[in-house]
């Protein structure tokens, strides 16, 4: 039995029942980052330091999308069971940050329940588990239209 | 600015592609053994040699330039070493260029070799949390050919490309590269063979994508008062070299990134980075592609040979598929595209891949590219782009 969960990754999105992706916004030119910028601001017309958290939109349009039909090699940890379960990856076009995230898409969705422009939302999923440890991730998964 | 002067190709050399397994300096020397002959020059006359690095062969391979240099026996030659990922090749040729072009030496070796491991290119081993090559592995799953997938799929989705059109650039480039003798697949594909091959990342079969490959490639380049002096009068020309990296914000997602540059508060550049890649090179010398008489694209998978039509201005963007349909981008057609074969008949070698483009290119405008050659070819591109923000193309005329 799995007794507690993490995310696999510290501080790229919250776990609460409505998640959200976490960036960074440059408190001088307003570009957002993600995954979370520090140090500089990347903009070449700013020279920003300072950044706030913010959470990004929960809601996107895909921008592309695809699927792994072989299991990727290390340090990808497949999850358990014998026979490999491909997945789907989409890239994911947030409008107000106007950036593009790629993510896995929620299990039991494939590519024939994506196209370019449909609109996913983001939630939280188990990616691996490590001695009874379970590793979570954010994923993209479609809105029934 | 006034187009810069040119440097001469005076040799270029290959070891085939393949899967030895021998240590990559081996291929590296055999490579700059066969420049040095075509050229006529003397190795002990070679003044400055540069190298694309190999990341996957432990220290030899980061200081790839001497450890080549060191391999055909010391010459006293200045050396330099870069690594720029799959454009690491012309990195090295930039280097030389404009060492050459600065009056600093009038001979120098550019050569790039590697020796792969099978199967997906992984990252490097151990747990690096900070470097986002690994991480994409770690918590998507997201090898190359995911990304390769997912700019072949905006073309389905917004431009009605099928995945028989992205099938018929294997089978044009499988038949360009048939009488390569440096290339590693010498076979006739045919759509049907290409479209029952297992799928990899929808809509990219595994025949659509390319392998890796053990090879080495290496150019001599020479001011051009030298190659005049070594009697070659009008030798193959390099006329310019773009090596650009992205302009902020970077709105196309790329490998191995996790999310875009955002273009909240500043708005895109007017040319997308791979759109700027060969742009850099045409605005360096005046020549466009209308000028063209045949391109090396780095055709990773067989959509982005396409996206490529259109990156380097031999069509608008969503016409692609019409070109290649129309034959325009098959030997004989008005712009013949990897004639070489591409890397559909080679698998990447990744530091010798920017300089074996070069030598396919050179073959072509002197006329000795044989059972492969586009008639009457008077200048070429090449162009690729390598991982973490590279460009590279390379003009070069007769
Ligand atoms: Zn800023």
């Amino acid at each position: 039995m799995t007794t507690t969960s993490v995310p696999a990754v510290e501080g790229w999105f919250t776990t609460s029942t409505e998640p959200h992706l976490l960036g960074t916004r440059c408190t001088t030119c307003g570009t957002v980052f993600f995954p979370k910028a520090s140090g500089f601001c990347r903009n070449p017309v700013c020279r920003g330091r300072q950044f706030d958290e913010v959470e990004l939109s929960s809601t996107g349009t895909v921008w592309s999308y695809t699927d792994a039909q072989y299991q990727p090699p290390p340090p990808f940890i497949p999850p358990p069971g014998e026979v490999y379960e491909p997945f789907a990856i989409a890239a994911v076009e947030l409008a107000a940050e106007q950036v593009v995230v790629l993510g896995q898409v929620a299990k039991g969705y494939g590519v024939e329940d994506l196209s370019v422009g449909a609109e996913v939302v983001l939630v939280v999923e188990p990616l691996y588990e490590i001695d009874g440890v379970e590793h979570l991730i954010y994923r993209w998964k479609p809105v029934a239209s | 600015m006034t187009p810069p002067e040119s440097v001469a190709v005076l040799g270029v050399g290959m070891h085939p592609w393949g899967k030895e397994g021998r240590p990559f300096a081996d291929y590296g020397v055999d490579a700059a053994l066969a420049a040095l002959d075509d050229a006529g020059v003397a190795w002990s006359d070679v003044q400055f040699v540069a190298g694309g690095e190999t990341v996957r062969n432990g220290y030899p391979g980061y200081v790839a330039a001497a450890t080549i240099t060191q391999a055909l026996g010391w010459n006293g030659a200045r050396v330099a070493s870069c690594y720029a990922a799959c454009a690491s090749g012309v990195t090295a040729l930039d280097a030389a260029r404009s060492r050459i072009l600065a009056g600093l030496c009038d001979v120098a070796l550019v050569v790039g070799a590697d020796t792969t491991a099978k199967g997906f290119l992984a990252p490097v081993a151990g747990e690096r949390w900070d470097d986002p090559d690994w991480l994409r592995f770690r918590l998507l799953g997201a090898t190359n050919p995911t990304y390769f997938a997912l700019w072949a799929r905006r073309r389905v989705d917004l431009y009605g490309a099928t995945v028989a059109d992205f099938a018929r650039v294997k089978v044009k480039n499988s038949k360009h590269g048939l009488h390569n003798p440096n290339a590693r697949y010498r076979k006739e594909v045919t759509e049907a063979e290409v479209l029952a091959s297992p799928m990899v990342a929808d809509p990219l079969h595994l025949l659509e994508i390319c392998a890796t490959s053990d090879g080495a490639a290496a150019v001599v380049l020479t001011s051009m008062a030298y190659a005049k002096s070594h009697g070659v009068t009008s030798p193959v020309r390099v006329r310019a070299v773009s090596t650009v990296t992205p302009r902020f914000p970077n709105t196309v997602i790329e490998m191995p990134n996790f999310a875009t540059d955002s273009a909240a508060a500043l708005a895109p550049p007017e040319l997308s980075f791979r759109d700027s890649i060969a742009a850099g090179a045409y605005e360096e010398c005046g020549v466009g592609p209308d000028d063209l008489s045949l391109a090396e694209v780095y055709d990773l998978s067989t959509a982005l040979e396409l996206d490529w039509y259109e990156n380097i201005g031999l069509c608008k963007q969503g016409e692609a598929e019409r070109l290649l349909n129309d034959g325009d981008t098959t030997i004989g057609g008005r712009i013949p595209v990897n004639p070489s074969g591409g890397l559909a008949c080679f698998g990447e070698a990744v530091p010798a891949q920017a300089i074996a483009q070069i030598c396919e290119v050179t073959w072509q405008l002197r006329g000795q590219a044989q059972g492969r050659q586009v008639e009457g070819a008077k200048a070429g591109l090449t162009v690729n782009q390598g991982l973490f923000g590279h460009g590279s193309a390379v003009l070069l005329t007769t």
